[in-house]
């Protein structure tokens, strides 16, 4: 079996043990506890803090400005690069929030668009396939340009007129390719459950509908969560497109606190900070994904 | 051409990269932009990622450690913020030390850098692991027929893994195609780009997003079908599935 | 399923002249034979003879193209015909068992009655229970198919179909996954079956099993039933050298 499974969006799925649904397999608290207080993840996040200080004391040196240091300029920016603007939502926590919004729909979408492509009916089967293959081999950029531009800026429902917040349209645009990835997914995993359990239970005289959701999708959870994983990584990795569309994430505030602080040796330092924001929060992420895969698949 | 004209005319669909002369001339060169920066930093990209898996299994604790935490960086952050970070920060700064005025490379030259630093760290974790897919057994009895190391990578070692990488690899550098389009950033003049222009002057904002989203599938759907084709004509019977 | 016109006179099971085939590649050319309600019948022979495909046309797993099958005077491909009703009556146990991994022993019993026959929990728990004593698995009743060792994992497999309380049970090639041991502890649960009057076609490997039990012997090779007999007669006095000579390579 491929052991580049983990990375790949393919129908090539690990081949998982026969599993218990018991209460160890699951993911418990005291598991991400243990994990968070793991060594490596320490080492590494102790490693970054310290290359933090480092760069700090080195810019010091070499500026000599009294009144501010770098670590003291980014302490003052992080407020606003994390939270956004005051009275608005903005920042880094609004890319966490499209990342889980995005991620929700699109798991959504893409469970019924993957079960689409494996139904007996030809047309659910074609226009399945067909939104699938076009919502994977579009650029992530072309697709928030189009739905922002083209979706209207304000609804009225009930006589009254709402403004459409920019982020709720990107992140709208942002869940189609994971719903069109994640019907890949599904697709792969319905169809790498062995047929002998669609026979068995044919002949015990379960209808489709029963046996892909009593039987056959409760056995593709499991195989489905690792590339799941890494595709909200990389759907976070993705969600700073928007600050190109001009929606107010970590992204366009670090920039406007560049802007304002006008100095050049805080480009890199600004750039670092916020891309750190992201390590800390995927790389723990990335770590769990691979051990949970080992955990449970079967290396040929 | 004409209908193009009429389609204007009675319709109102403005879809002038084909009847004027300027609007199409600009287009077909952004397109040509997105071409051909996808072709280098693929490219680039697949050396790096040769170079990467090599040294990480170098005995040395600290190349290691370097290439690991490469990987990790370039995995972990945005493509977005990279490519700012070198167009903006790194080029100021080594412009900085060196004392070059203008800029070390223009917009286009750093779009490479970091979209080839991003997929290169793909492309060591998928090299490492088409390595690792070979099976010991197979390398023992090739040592025992007498194949000299360098003999053996040649034609054991990457043969096979080569077919075990392929599906990530085409994988990963169909997604970098799609990838290069956070270029638009820093203003290199690939298709979307030049269509915003476009639609900038001539307000057809529509209908260039239509013919952009179009002309974006039909590459990446091309590219698809192509990788398709040369996996299964170098599929082994039997291995791998 | 309409079967007021038949009775236990008439064969349960009933084949005439059955083709099938795999693309271009025909696999039962020519399938006629009939089974009476009670009888126990084991179909024998070299590897691709087409016994599986013949025993999986029966409860319409696979179709066939020409030819009649009618279980209980009913024709099974007539595209009229209720499917899920057809296997409500026919049980089928697998070679590679197919227990839902998922589920515990019990709860694979009894999901097809309730889901199914939409029996009520405590019933169907109840009738669980007893099924899995008879098929002496007490105490695995929690366990999960991957707990539970291939000869067990089979008998499950037996216990789960005879929930649905079968009219006939197909067996195809259920030992063949097996190690000598524990075909035996199968082998004990179908002959107990077959005593208590089960309908059961096999299709097998274990010709200790045919001669002991079997009603009926039918030895297929190529797609065709090339002889058949009653034990004593199919062991010892076969004509067709085809026959004799499966018989002299496996005995």
């Amino acid at each position: 079996m491929n052991p580049l499974s983990h990375i790949i969006n393919s129908t090539d799925l690990p081949v998982m043990k026969p599993f218990n649904y018991t209460v160890s397999a699951a993911l418990q608290a005291r598991d991400i506890v243990k994990f968070s207080l793991n060594k490596r993840t320490a080492l590494v996040l102790i490693l970054v803090l310290t290359a933090w200080l480092g760069i700090d004391a080195a810019y010091a040196q070499v500026q000599g400005d009294p009144n501010q240091t770098i670590l003291q300029t980014l302490i003052k920016w992080t407020p606003l690069m994390f939270f956004g603007p005051p009275n608005e939502f903005g920042g880094f926590v609004l890319n966490i929030t499209v990342s889980f919004i995005a991620m929700a729909m699109g798991t959504f979408m893409g469970l019924w668009v993957g079960i689409g492509q494996v139904s007996p009916n030809k047309i659910i089967r074609r226009a399945s396939w067909l939104t699938t293959q076009l919502f994977r081999n579009s650029p992530w950029l072309v697709l928030l340009f189009y739905f922002m531009f083209l979706l209207p800026y304000t609804v009225e429902i009930g006589g009254i007129r709402y403004d459409i917040p920019g982020w709720i349209k990107a992140t709208f645009a942002l869940s189609l390719p994971i719903m069109a990835n994640l019907s890949e997914i599904v697709r792969g995993a319905i169809n790498s459950i062995p047929t002998g359990q669609w026979e068995s239970a044919q002949s015990l005289g379960f209808t489709r509908r029963q046996i892909l959701w009593q039987i056959i999708l409760p056995q593709c959870i499991k195989r489905m969560i690792p590339p799941w994983m890494n595709w909200y990584c990389i759907l976070t990795m993705a969600t700073p497109l928007i600050s190109i569309l001009g929606v107010n994430d970590g992204m366009t505030l670090t920039q406007h606190a560049l802007a304002a602080e006008a100095r050049s040796e805080f480009l890199i330092p600004m750039y670092l900070w916020l891309m750190t924001w992201f390590f800390i929060y995927s790389y723990p992420i990335a770590l769990y994904t691979q051990r949970f895969e080992r955990r449970f698949t079967i290396t040929t | 051409m004409d209908w193009f004209l009429w389609l204007h005319a009675e319709h109102g669909i403005k879809l002038t990269i084909f009847y004027d002369h300027w609007d199409r001339g600009r287009f077909i060169k952004g397109i040509w932009t997105t071409i051909h920066l996808s072709f280098v930093t693929i490219v680039l990209s697949i050396v790096i990622g040769i170079i990467g898996a090599w040294f990480q299994k170098s005995r040395f604790i600290w190349i290691r450690t370097i290439v690991q935490g490469y990987i990790q960086f370039f995995r972990n952050t945005p493509p977005l913020i990279q490519l700012y970070f070198f167009y903006f920060a790194m080029d100021t700064f080594l412009s900085g030390i060196f004392n070059i005025h203008g800029g070390i490379l223009g917009s286009y030259g750093w779009a490479v850098v970091s979209l080839s630093f991003f997929a290169g760290a793909f492309n060591v974790e998928i090299f490492r692991a088409g390595v690792e897919a070979v099976p010991e057994s197979t390398v023992e009895s090739a040592i025992s027929l007498g194949y000299s190391r360098r003999q053996i990578y040649q034609y054991v070692t990457l043969p096979l893994a080569f077919r075990v990488c392929l599906p990530a690899l085409n994988n990963n550098l169909i997604n970098l195609i799609k990838t290069t389009t956070v270029a638009y950033a820093i203003a290199v003049p690939e298709t979307l780009y030049v269509a915003n222009q476009i639609w900038s002057d001539e307000y057809n904002v529509l209908e260039m997003m239509n013919v952009v989203w179009v002309i974006y599938i039909i590459i990446v759907g091309f590219l698809v079908w192509l990788m398709h084709r040369w996996e299964r004509s170098t599929r082994i019977p039997g291995f791998g599935q | 399923m309409n079967t007021s016109t038949w009775d236990s006179a008439q064969p349960i099971v009933s084949l005439k002249d059955v083709h099938k085939s795999f693309g271009d590649l025909e696999v039962l050319k020519g399938i006629t034979f009939d089974v009476m309600k009670g009888e126990v019948i084991c179909i024998i022979g070299p590897s691709g003879s087409g016994k599986s495909t013949l025993i999986r046309c029966i409860n319409a797993l696979n179709d066939i193209q020409s030819g009649s099958i009618k279980f209980q005077g009913q024709e099974v491909h007539d595209p009229e015909l209720d499917k899920l009703e057809l296997r409500k009556k026919v049980g089928m146990v697998f070679q590679q068992y197919n227990l839902f991994p998922h589920k515990t022993a019990l709860e694979n019993v009894m999901m097809a009655p309730i889901k199914v026959l939409k029996q009520n929990q405590e019933e169907a728990e109840k009738m669980a229970r007893a099924l899995i004593r008879k098929v002496r698995l007490v105490g695995k009743e929690d366990s999960y198919p991957g707990e539970l060792s291939g000869g067990q994992q089979q008998r499950v497999a037996i216990a789960r179909s005879l929930a649905m309380s079968p009219h006939i049970m197909l067996f195809d090639e259920i030992t063949a996954a097996l190690d000598p041991e524990t075909v035996k502890e199968v082998l004990v649960t179908i002959k107990e079956l077959a005593a208590e009057g089960m309908t059961c076609i096999l299709v097998t490997h274990e010709m200790g099993f045919a001669k002991e039990l079997a009603d009926h012997i039918y030895f297929t090779d190529n797609g065709v039933i090339v002889e058949h007999g009653p034990p004593n007669e199919f062991f010892n006095k076969a004509k067709d050298p085809r026959t004799k000579e499966f018989l002299s390579q496996i005995l």
